[in-house]
């Protein structure tokens, strides 16, 4: 039926609406009028002129008439576009203005929607991307799990279509030259056959190519690796490698939108599982205790729904508990998105997206109001042409769809600017690696749906602010306008506009609110204690088992590496630690009581992350021991096994620091560790913890081939932080050539701690510098349009003789007041808004009063900055010349 | 046709339609000899404003009332002519009777007079 209407509308329109025709048949009717009055006596002449006002309104009539034929939409259509296209040619300021506007709002939304997209709406670049889930442990946020354990969950699971598992590491590759460093995915063999994708080149790894430990030295490049390192030649498969000083053969390479399953880890290139202890791996294939493998995921059968699926796993986590008592602790399971590690990224980055999308859409929604606001103001100082045209006889309908038409090019002229600069913007952030040491690429590319997106809020928001000045237009009174002027309404009563401001400030003072706050919680956290100083500290970082150093060989190679160091100019002193603190790869140990017998899982006292350092770690380091001392080198294999703990462990285990001292426990090995001394607390995995038991352990009784240098020079390295790197990197070259160091300052390496506060802060920023620009030109034209709507009687009453701040009141009370009440209203609900942001920012709290201080004051500035302009017309009126105009 | 005069009637809003059937029901006509069409079964009663006839004639072209084609008139000028459909002479046939029972309504309940007990 609706079909049927419209075809019939199409050809009613092609077949009578035509003007030309319209006007022919209007003209027929004159002429036999004209006929009929010669015939009783007019001349010809006469005869026509009185058809003619007879007749009444032609042009009326005619569109009257086309109307009524339904007709010529589309050239109606041009016309009004063209119609517009003039109008907006004759104010270019108020043109400028309003597309800027919009291209910044819309822009903002189609970078946000662009990251939203490709994060969290774009499914992995794998067949059936849907029914792909990461099994999660039931109780955290974590896949982590023993490879005898994935094993079990793999063959005794009845729920999916195979289970694929895989882990994260570091390996030096050796393809002839010195290795370079390289960070691998090692996956189980049925990996790439579980995610159903076929090679590129050569061909994949596969379970039956798995024959027990290190049975499967082979490799499968990713085509970014095989196009960067091997320049796409065809010929690397079959090629053998030294990776870790072990021989492994390139079989193939992977397609090339395929970049493993984690949106923040590209991998170089995948390696089996099986082979884990030859690429670095110190962890047995067989030990059921140690859950080290990163993630295992499937894709679930047809028709099993993720409930089943899960009840399934439990079921075979449940006889494993049992089985396994001593190595494995409650085993209940989840199922999540392997894209973001489950829940583990997926919860933050989905609350933070959906927080950025819901600011930039307040943008928008500011703009609207913003523009609207201003049609509102330039369709009233229209009134007089609207008038005119109405008393021609045009027809409302076809004045608004003027107006709109008017609206709707503005918006989609501001939506192509924003969308190009946020094309711009994009290409930046995906060439972008924000994380030097790890191999993160945001690869944020806009497709259809951004730009769909992007061209639906152009539209809409063309509409929204479109229709604002609606009403005022079907209330103009042609005769009142033409014979008055503009009609001056001295209401008292908020109207429409008033409304719109208010929304508008409030909604900027929401986002100054937040991005202050959570540049306070970065600046706190920049600054705040991390429980090591930072400052004048470079680090190298290196895998010995890279260079082919394992077992007794690693230790005193990390001692000639030290030694190296320690004698460089300005260098103050050297340690060495195997992992760092907020360093991204910091390993747990359950901690049991020192009396202790029944070592499984479910008995042990806390998890407490675990470091071992050298001696000299602490003083290095600016880590405060808080009593007892540090590690020696005679704290030996053939010594008793000590440990220095921080405080929270101290007081979880013995109460208090000095109930500590000499205080024993055991980990999970069952050795029993003496406590030696107790260091102050810091932050060790994320900026945001709360404090968290720590344990150093010295480096000569646990060797780990991972090998962090920590060197703390005499001057901040910043400007020759580069210089300094070179020295380094030419000392350790003359120890051994072929060990792959990475060099940079702890600052620098602290940046993925800190790179998601900076994202929040920095979006959070521009979002408020938005706002802010928007409430400038919302006030602005606000108080421009009121002073120059009231000049006249402004005019009177200095006249009258009113003082200049009896003017300013008059003139700018209102926009003043409004500004006020946006303002209160805006940081109220940004307080609110803020307790989001306290997940991500560290210490983002807005009982600041600072942060309170800082938005009222930021308010005022805004407010003052929006009316200096009109505020000075309106102080510098001259009556005489404004009185003689009239 | 003549101009205004005082015994002529202003038309109820919704009349013009079916009063431009009424012509159209006696054979093809173009425009302006609709009007002259009404005006002379009127016997020149109702004062209808020329150019607003083509509105109207328009809307019922829309509505597949009636349909148009150009032509030669009487006066030897192009014109186009506008004659029933089979769905106009329908609704003409409906409208014409609602109407009249409308009317028959409407006088009887005017000619009421107050009964005396």
């Amino acid at each position: 039926m609706k079909l049927f209407a419209w075809t019939q509308f199409l050809i009613s329109s092609l077949g009578s609406g035509d003007q030309r025709e319209i006007e022919e048949e209007l003209r027929s009717h004159i002429e036999h009028r004209a006929d009929d009055l010669a015939r009783s006596g007019f001349t010809r002449r006469e005869a026509e002129r009185r058809a003619k006002v007879e007749f009444g309104g032609f042009v009326k009539f005619r569109e009257q008439g086309r109307e009524a034929a339904g007709g010529q939409f589309l050239q109606g259509f041009a016309q009004d576009v063209r119609f517009s296209l003039r109008k907006l040619r004759k104010s270019p300021g108020f043109t400028l203005a309003a597309v800027l506007t919009l291209a910044l709002a819309i822009g903002a939304n189609a970078v946000v929607f662009s990251v939203l997209n490709s994060f969290l709406l774009r499914p992995l670049d794998v067949p059936d991307a849907g029914s792909l889930y990461e099994i999660q442990h039931g109780n955290e946020a974590s896949g982590f799990m023993s490879y005898p354990d994935y094993l079990d969950l793999r063959d005794r699971n009845h729920s999916f279509d195979g289970v694929a598992a895989w882990s994260v590491s570091a390996v030096g590759l050796d393809a002839g030259e010195n290795p370079t460093r390289a960070w691998i995915a090692e996956a189980s063999g049925n990996y790439f056959d579980v995610l159903r994708i076929q090679p590129f080149l050569g061909r994949f790894f596969h379970a039956s190519d798995e024959h027990g430990a290190n049975s499967a030295p082979y490799i499968v490049l990713t085509y970014a690796y095989w196009h960067d390192h091997f320049q796409e030649d065809r010929s690397v498969v079959g090629r053998a490698v030294m990776l870790d000083k072990h021989p492994f053969t390139i079989l193939g390479v992977a397609p090339p939108g395929f970049h493993g399953t984690l949106l923040f880890f590209n991998p170089d290139f995948f390696t089996p599982l099986v082979n884990h202890q030859q690429v670095g791996g110190v962890e047995d294939l067989n030990a059921r205790g140690l859950h080290w493998v990163f993630m295992a995921m499937g894709h679930l059968k047809p028709g099993v729904a993720p409930a089943q699926a899960i009840a399934d796993l439990n079921a075979v986590g449940a006889s494993l508990e049992k089985t396994y008592p001593k190595d494995d602790g409650k085993m209940t399971f989840s199922l999540a998105s392997p894209s973001l590690y489950g829940d583990y990224l997926g919860r933050p980055v989905k609350a933070f997206l959906a927080g950025l999308m819901l600011l930039s859409g307040l943008i928008l929604l500011a703009a609207c109001a913003n523009l609207g606001s201003l049609f509102a103001a330039r369709a009233a100082d229209r009134s007089r042409e609207v008038a005119l045209r109405l008393a021609l006889g045009a027809s409302r309908r076809r004045i608004l769809r003027g107006l709109l038409t008017e609206a709707v090019l503005i918006s989609l002229g501001g939506g192509a600017l924003g969308l190009a600069g946020s094309v711009v913007l994009l290409r930046a952030l995906s060439a972008w690696q924000p994380i030097p040491r790890w191999p993160l690429h945001l690869v944020v590319t806009p497709d259809g749906k951004v730009y769909a997106v992007a061209l639906l809020l152009a539209v809409a928001s063309g509409l929204l602010f479109g229709i604002i000045p609606m009403r005022q237009v079907l209330d103009t009174n042609p005769y009142e306008v033409v014979k008055a002027g503009s009609t001056v309404k001295a209401g008292r009563r908020l109207t429409l506009r008033d409304g719109l401001l208010v929304i508008q400030i409030a909604i900027c003072a929401v986002l100054i609110t937040s991005s202050m706050v959570s540049v306070r919680g970065l600046v706190r956290s920049v600054h705040g204690n991390f429980g090591f100083d930072p400052r004048h500290v470079m680090l190298v970082d290196t895998d010995l088992g890279m260079a082919g150093y394992l077992g007794d060989r690693v230790l005193p190679m990390q001692r000639r590496m030290m030694e190296s160091l320690s004698t460089m100019h300005g260098v103050d002193s050297v340690a060495l630690a195997d992992t760092l603190p907020l360093g991204g790869d910091g390993k747990a140990s359950s901690v049991f009581a020192g009396a202790a017998s029944d070592l499984r899982p479910a008995n042990a006292l806390f998890l407490s992350d675990t470091y071992d350092i050298s001696p000299g770690y602490f003083r290095t380091a600016g880590t405060a021991l808080l009593s007892g001392r540090d590690f020696n080198w005679h704290d030996d294999k053939d010594a008793p096994r000590v440990a220095v703990v921080n405080e929270e462990f101290a007081r979880r285990l013995f109460g208090s620091v000095g109930g500590a001292m000499g205080g024993i426990f055991q980990l999970q090995d069952g050795i029993r560790m003496q406590i030696v001394g107790v260091a102050e607390d810091g932050k060790y995995e994320s900026l945001t913890e709360d404090p968290k038991p720590a344990v150093y352990l010295p480096i000569s009784q646990s060797p780990s081939p991972n090998t962090w240098l920590v060197v703390r020079t005499s001057s901040a390295p910043g400007v020759d932080a580069q210089q300094t790197g070179a020295v380094i990197r030419s000392r350790l070259r003359l120890v051994d050539a072929s060990v792959p160091v990475f060099v940079q300052t702890w600052y620098s390496a602290l940046d993925s701690v800190l790179f998601g506060p900076r994202i929040a802060t920095i979006s959070l920023g521009v979002l408020g510098g938005m706002g802010a620009m928007l409430a400038i030109t919302g006030i602005f034209g606000m108080a421009a349009y009121s002073v120059s709507k009231r000049l006249r009687e402004l005019g009177i009453r200095v006249a009258l003789g009113a003082q200049r701040r009896e003017v300013l009141r008059a003139a700018l009370g209102r926009p003043l007041k409004l500004l006020m009440l946006g303002s209160v209203a805006g940081l109220a609900l940004g307080l609110l808004a803020t307790r989001v942001l306290a997940y991500i920012v560290y210490q983002a709290t807005p009982r600041d009063p600072l942060v309170l201080g800082g938005v009222v004051l930021a308010m005022l500035l805004l407010g003052l900055v929006a009316t200096w302009i009109p505020a000075r017309r309106a102080l510098t009126v001259n009556p005489l010349i404004l009185l003689r105009e009239e | 046709m003549q101009t205004t005069t005082e015994n002529q009637t202003q038309l109820l809003p919704g009349t013009l339609d079916l009063l431009i059937l009424k012509a159209v029901s006696l054979g093809p006509l173009h425009g302006y000899a609709v009007l002259l069409r009404i005006g002379q079964i009127s016997g020149g009663a109702l004062l209808i404003e020329q150019g607003a006839l083509y509105p109207a004639l328009f809307r019922l072209v829309r509505q597949g009332l009636l349909t148009a084609k150009w032509g030669i008139s009487e006066n030897n000028r192009r014109a186009k002519f506008y004659e029933l459909t089979a769905l106009g002479r329908k609704r003409f046939l409906q409208e014409t009777e609602d109407w009249n029972r409308l009317a028959g309504v409407m006088a009887t309940v005017l000619a009421a007079q107050v009964e005396e007990a």
